[in-house]
């Protein structure tokens, strides 16, 4: 396993809900983020997030670690779920809130 | 160099030859597109390997070339 690999795992395993993103929370750097962000701010639940602009190994990395080609990139415990078109079909149909095991 | 929606179309229904494309351009800029797919190659299949299935339809390009395109995957049904 790479050292990026690795980096990745432990943070993917270590939080029960994180997002890669471009970006932060308070700033996404692009619309697809900042959608991820809305979603997950709605839904309440607390959540971690990498910003994949501040780290080449990790921006790289995860779109192998996951074989999927666009940020952002959400995983819950350990799994990952999807990109923000997944997020926003699973938010609308409730899914990701039971996903989540958010407060109604 | 952005893709035109009509070469997008073409290179899903090359890897899912059953797909149904529909593909609007948000932004009008030939760079910002939605696409909804649907298809029965996706019967069973959680999202996360619905979108996949496209992505690797678009192999490079995704993430690269064409970074914004909104993903509706869909069964066809009966």
């Amino acid at each position: 396993m790479s050292d990026a690999n690795a980096r990745i795992d432990a943070l993917v395993k270590g939080n029960d809900v994180v997002l890669f993103m471009k970006g932060t929370a308070l700033f996404p750097q692009c619309g697809f983020s900042s959608r991820a962000i809305a979603i997950l701010d709605h839904l309440g639940v607390s959540y971690e997030t990498v910003d994949v602009l501040q780290d080449q190994e990790i921006r790289q990395g995860i779109k192998e670690y996951s074989d999927w080609p666009t940020i952002p990139q959400l995983y819950v415990k350990g799994e990952f779920v999807g990109g923000s078109d997944i997020m926003m079909e699973m938010f609308e149909s409730g899914e990701l809130k039971t996903l989540v095991g958010a407060d109604a | 160099m952005p893709m035109q929606a009509q070469e997008i179309e073409e290179l899903i229904r090359a890897a899912i030859p059953d797909a149904r494309v529909e593909i609007r351009d948000l932004a009008g800029d030939g760079d910002h597109y939605a696409a909804t797919v649907t298809s029965s190659a996706f019967a069973g299949l959680p999202r996360v390997r619905q979108h996949q299935l496209v992505y690797k339809a678009l192999g490079h390009r995704m993430g690269g070339e064409l970074h914004a395109l909104q993903l509706t995957t869909a069964i066809p049904q009966e």
